[in-house]
């Protein structure tokens, strides 16, 4: 796998780059030095144990939407066996920016749906950078509506840096696509678990991310904005991301902490990007345990219990009226 | 600005403008679209339609529930209801700083107002979102207020509008204004399974978050004409797609052309036009709602005749 890094990770690319080519030598050579190789991967593995002990919500953020973490299909391809993908709104068009489908989790039959980001620059095209269109949420909806007909769990995979701002997405009415998932969501009568992955980008994200259940990944963020597009608003300056990253506190511990998200699932040493199946490992016994409880539930209970849920969400003071 | 206002520290400055700028607002406007300038009375009868040019003026949350609702029996639901600060935000002010200027400037707690009142003698429930505060923007006090409001719209029987008039989620709140979308959403829900009409009413503008939850989720959406409705604001459109954008691009009437819309309605006609369609929605839900009704208050309630013919709004 090609990896590419951040910056902060550069001391760890550096000796990563030295180990494979002391490898290199080992190899040409002939000789034994796979002491001097043991040592230093102990040394890489600590120096990324410390650099990712102390990390900024900025560099959690960038780490979120690292070119190299896995993404739906990756995680789908981990985690779910008998994927059949289900493309298409029925009225419009296939928007490959969302993936839906049916699959099997442990055996049982549930449907996934997820943004998808592209690898490559062809299929970041392709993928439209995970942005999706109207017609990408309408699809997820007559998936979702399926899985209700079949008492199917929804498993949503959540990536993606918003829905796409463009002219002939709000002519096919964004915002309307956008609504009607919130409320076909919230009374949706299956168990739903919602995920996020990486990127949790405002109102494109949230149009499958209402549920049962919020599960996010150590290293995700989920945001009203983005912190650039905050930082140019409030700070009336895309250099002050950082600050609008740390301000929205838009990291899963920090969003924990405000009480409106169910589990953080950890990831692997320096991140979900180097080691796919110890993340997809992790995430996978979390759905297990949540999908678990939740299968336990009556439907009713179960949609009584999500509807208090989302009305709980707030933060306000409550006086008497004089 | 003379010399010496300049001298003053900007938070007096403010103060001062704003008592100065009150005094020649009583008097005269200018229509900030073909730039009239117009006497104020006559543009407050007017419901602040420009005579000129018929431009759809902005107006508060308090004017516009003035102008839609019977003058009488009106109640505030969730007036107790205050802003706080979750995450002790700040950027080149404290989001503290931001609310208390905001409550200054429009004295009111937040920037959703909902009442209780009646239209043509009957029982509703209407919301209207404060431009004027933080750009109307919803946070977890315009959330809470707009479930109480649904939920008093359950107890009661009757129908819900709410009128719109917002740039989107409040960042300052983050995640919680965000999930505010959700929860609005949600509480829709329960009208719809009651069988109670939901009225979205999009004024200029309805952008972003509202707009892509509670907003676009009526029974019936109408739009007051020329009002500024979408998802992504039009600066952020254009620098994505980078190109220019067409010609009304997000006004009501593309909305309508396109779909979104049921119907653009003209301020004056708003509680003609808005009584009509409840008269004819409503009987649906009568049925249903009667035995509730009855079950829980054996009193039967009078409900007073929708005239049908156009009436001067007698609220002014």
């Amino acid at each position: 796998m090609d990896l590419k890094f951040l910056d902060f990770e550069q001391p760890i690319a550096e000796l990563e780059a030295k180990i494979r080519e002391l490898r290199n030598v080992e190899f040409d050579n002939d000789i034994n030095i796979s002491d001097a190789i043991q040592q230093l991967e102990e040394k890489s593995r600590a120096l990324t144990e410390s650099i990712f002990a102390t990390l900024s919500d900025w560099q959690i953020s960038q780490l979120s939407r690292h070119p190299g973490r896995p993404y739906a299909l990756d995680y789908i391809k981990l985690m779910f066996t008998d994927f059949h993908e289900l493309h298409g709104d029925r009225a419009y068009a296939d928007d490959p920016a969302i993936v839906c489908g049916l699959a099997r989790f442990d055996g049982e039959p549930v449907v996934v749906i997820g943004h998808q980001k592209g690898r490559d620059t062809k299929e970041k095209i392709y993928r439209n950078f995970g942005m999706p269109r109207p017609e990408g949420y309408r699809k997820a909806l007559r998936v979702m509506k399926m899985a209700e007909r079949f008492q199917l769990p929804v498993i949503c995979l959540i990536d993606t840096p918003g829905a796409y701002p463009g002219i002939g997405a709000e002519e096919r009415g964004q915002s309307e696509a956008i609504a009607k998932n919130l409320f076909e969501m919230a009374k949706l009568r299956t168990p739903i678990i919602c995920t996020v992955t990486g990127e949790g980008g405002s109102g494109g994200a949230l149009a499958i991310g209402v549920g049962d259940r919020l599960i996010m990944l150590e290293y995700s963020t989920y945001s009203v904005i983005s912190p650039e597009g905050c930082a140019s608003i409030l700070w009336k300056s895309a250099d002050k991301s950082q600050l609008a990253a740390e301000a929205m506190g838009i990291t899963s511990d920090r969003i924990r902490e405000q009480g409106l998200l169910d589990e953080v699932v950890r990831e692997p040493v320096g991140g979900g990007h180097r080691d796919f199946h110890g993340v997809a490992e992790n995430l996978k016994e979390a759905l297990q345990r949540h999908l678990e409880e939740l299968r336990q539930l009556d439907i009713d209970e179960l949609l009584e219990k999500r509807y208090q849920r989302l009305m709980n969400f707030g933060a306000f003071i409550e006086e008497p009226v004089k | 600005m003379s010399w010496f206002q300049k001298l003053v520290p900007s938070t007096i400055r403010t103060e001062n403008s704003n008592k100065k700028g009150a005094v020649p607002e009583g008097l005269w406007n200018k229509c900030p679209n073909c730039n009239a300038i117009l006497y104020a009375l006559e543009l407050e009868r007017n419901l602040h339609v420009c005579p000129k040019c018929e431009h759809h003026m902005r107006i508060s949350a308090r004017t516009r529930l003035d102008i839609f609702l019977d003058a009488e029996n009106r109640e505030e639901i969730g007036k107790g209801i205050k802003p706080t600060d979750p995450l002790k935000f700040r950027d080149s002010k404290k989001y503290k700083d931001r609310i208390a200027q905001a409550q200054k400037q429009t004295k009111e707690n937040d920037a959703l107002v909902v009442m209780k009142g009646k239209l043509k003698g009957s029982d509703i429930v209407a919301a209207a979102f404060d431009f004027n505060f933080m750009g109307g923007s919803m946070g977890s006090v315009v959330g809470e207020r707009f479930m109480r409001g649904v939920n008093k719209s359950l107890e009661l029987g009757c129908p819900f509008i709410v009128f719109t008039a917002s740039g989107g989620a409040r960042m300052q709140e983050s995640l919680f204004s965000l999930f505010q979308m959700a929860k609005t959403s949600a509480a829709l829900t329960k009208l719809s399974e009651a069988g109670i009409p939901y009225i979205s009413f999009m004024t200029d503008p309805t952008m972003g978050g509202v707009s892509a939850s509670l907003a676009m989720l009526g029974d019936i959406n109408a739009a007051e004409p020329n009002a500024l409705i979408g998802f992504a604001g039009p600066r952020v459109i254009e620098q994505t797609v980078r190109e220019k954008l067409p010609e009304g691009f997000q006004r009501s009437e593309f909305l309508q052309e396109h779909g979104a819309v049921d119907m653009i309605i003209d301020r004056r006609d708003i509680r003609d036009k808005i009584a009509s369609v409840l008269s004819i929605l409503s009987p649906v839900k009568t049925e249903a709602l009667a035995r509730l009704e009855y079950l829980q208050n054996p009193e039967p309630e009078t409900v007073d005749e929708v005239p049908g013919e156009s009436q001067v709004v007698e609220d002014q």
